[in-house]
């Protein structure tokens, strides 16, 4: 039997806090307990939450987070922000919007460095998503690093992805709708006490008319002014509403199938870049081909083929 | 994989001096370190909780208001009730010298008052951390 697992699956914060600790450094550990882990997973409603830096979407959680807790929902919170490429160091400042919910017990916040990750997620997140829907959480919400144009890796793990715009992003709509503007399942557009509203609404609504053509579900919009508490109900309701559509048209299935997609595939990235570049085998020798490209001697095709020879013959 | 040492940086207490506190939550990360950092106001309640659920190796409190020798000695009891001990507390802020004696033996392994430099600070948690 695995010990950490089994203390997980009974909800233990310490077991579940260690765990994750253990799944984001690649310990072994980690990978035996998730066999244990997985089968009792699935049954959270997993909602990711992006969009534009400073749109609020830490505001957005703690509010959401206190609206699912009146209806006695058990919440758990992945908030990610950016790792520095330079130190490897992370600053995870998300907990600051969400300081009243550090004494709930119904509530587990953890926060995440990308590590290296580009998309606006963390390679360990579909571990932590299955840890926190195992020991017991209803709903898990993610937050993505703030995003631009090309961080869309959450709608593959995210049953419902929320984009969150404010007003007065004007033209950048426009110009941002090719990335981010094309994955939501609700739009929310954030401080809409904010001049500019009217402006912003019609511009996604315009975006949407062209998304939707054709679809049976138009995507919808909300106005919040999470700081206020404005908007929330309708939120949680309208989130509420798209699971039901998940499952009525068994989008749902196709979704987590989606997830556990993208989940293999980077469990398969780490395993082979770890053993890679991480094997003592072919650390020297890494050093060295660079050395050689640096130099002229050979160029990085040949040299990918020096090491991946290796690998897939 | 190297693992990376995880900090928790907290201001128990009332006051909003947080200039400090966000210093060397920076110098932290710019050794390579992932710092949450919670805002003001904390509880010694909040800290722990914060730092189970984050699994941190390292608490790092910033008080200026004098209240130390109550709220840091709350935070390392409560941990000592939990099982924590192996998380490293360090403190900073205004502090008497008498005191630091008295913080030292109740839990609080390093203590660094105004002046201290960032790279000190981080040389300690990189010589003292315990996991």
């Amino acid at each position: 039997m695995n010990d950490i697992a089994d203390k997980v699956l009974k909800g233990d914060p310490r077991s579940i806090a260690k765990l994750i600790t253990l799944a984001e450094n690649n310990d072994p550990i980690a990978s035996d307990a998730m066999k244990i882990i997985h089968p009792k997973s699935g049954n959270a409603h997993v909602v990711g939450i992006t969009g534009v830096m400073g749109s609020g979407k830490s505001t957005l959680i703690y509010e959401l987070t206190r609206e699912y807790r009146k209806k006695s929902l058990k919440v758990g919170i992945i908030a990610i922000d950016p790792t520095s490429p330079f130190s490897g160091g992370a600053l995870l400042g998300d907990r600051i919007r969400m300081m009243e919910l550090a004494t709930d017990d119904g509530v587990f916040i953890r926060s995440m460095g990308t590590r290296g990750m580009l998309g606006g997620l963390t390679s360990a997140v579909y571990d932590v998503v299955e840890i926190l829907d195992a020991s017991g959480s209803d709903v898990i919400l993610v937050e993505t690093v703030g995003v631009g144009q090309a961080e869309v890796d959450v709608i593959k793990l995210a049953d419902t992805t929320l984009v969150v715009l404010v007003p007065g992003l004007g033209d950048a709509i426009q110009t941002i709708k090719a990335g981010i503007m094309e994955i939501a399942d609700i739009y929310v557009v954030n401080k809409a006490d904010r001049p500019g509203l009217e402006q912003a609404v019609a511009e996604i609504e315009s975006l949407i008319d062209i998304a939707c053509s054709g679809k049976d579900r138009k995507t919808p919009i909300l106005t919040t002014v999470a700081k206020q508490n404005k908007g929330i109900v309708e939120l949680v309701s309208e989130i509420e509403d798209h699971n039901k559509y998940l499952k009525k048209t068994k989008m749902f299935d196709v979704q987590r199938r989606k997830r556990y997609e993208a989940e293999l595939v980077e469990i398969i990235r780490k395993r082979l870049m770890n053993f890679i570049f991480d094997e003592s085998k072919f650390k020297g020798k890494f050093e060295d081909l660079i050395d050689k490209i640096s130099k002229k001697q050979v160029d990085p095709y040949s040299a990918s083929d020096e090491i991946l020879g290796k690998i897939l013959k | 994989m190297e693992k990376k040492i995880r900090v928790l940086v907290a201001k128990p207490g009332l006051d909003g001096h947080d200039r400090g506190a966000k210093v060397v939550a920076r110098a932290l990360r710019d050794a390579g370190m992932e710092v949450i950092y919670t805002g003001l106001h904390q509880t010694a309640e909040m800290v722990v909780k914060t730092a189970i659920q984050e699994d941190v190796d390292v608490i790092g409190l910033s008080l200026l208001s004098g209240a130390h020798m109550t709220l840091f000695v709350d935070v390392t009891k409560l941990l000592k009730e939990k099982g924590m001990e192996d998380v490293l507390v360090v403190g900073g802020g205004i502090i008497p010298e008498e005191d630091e004696s008295k913080l030292k033996k109740a839990g609080v392994a390093g203590v660094f008052g105004p002046g201290t430099h960032c790279e000190d600070i981080v040389k300690f948690i990189k010589k003292n951390v315990k996991r």
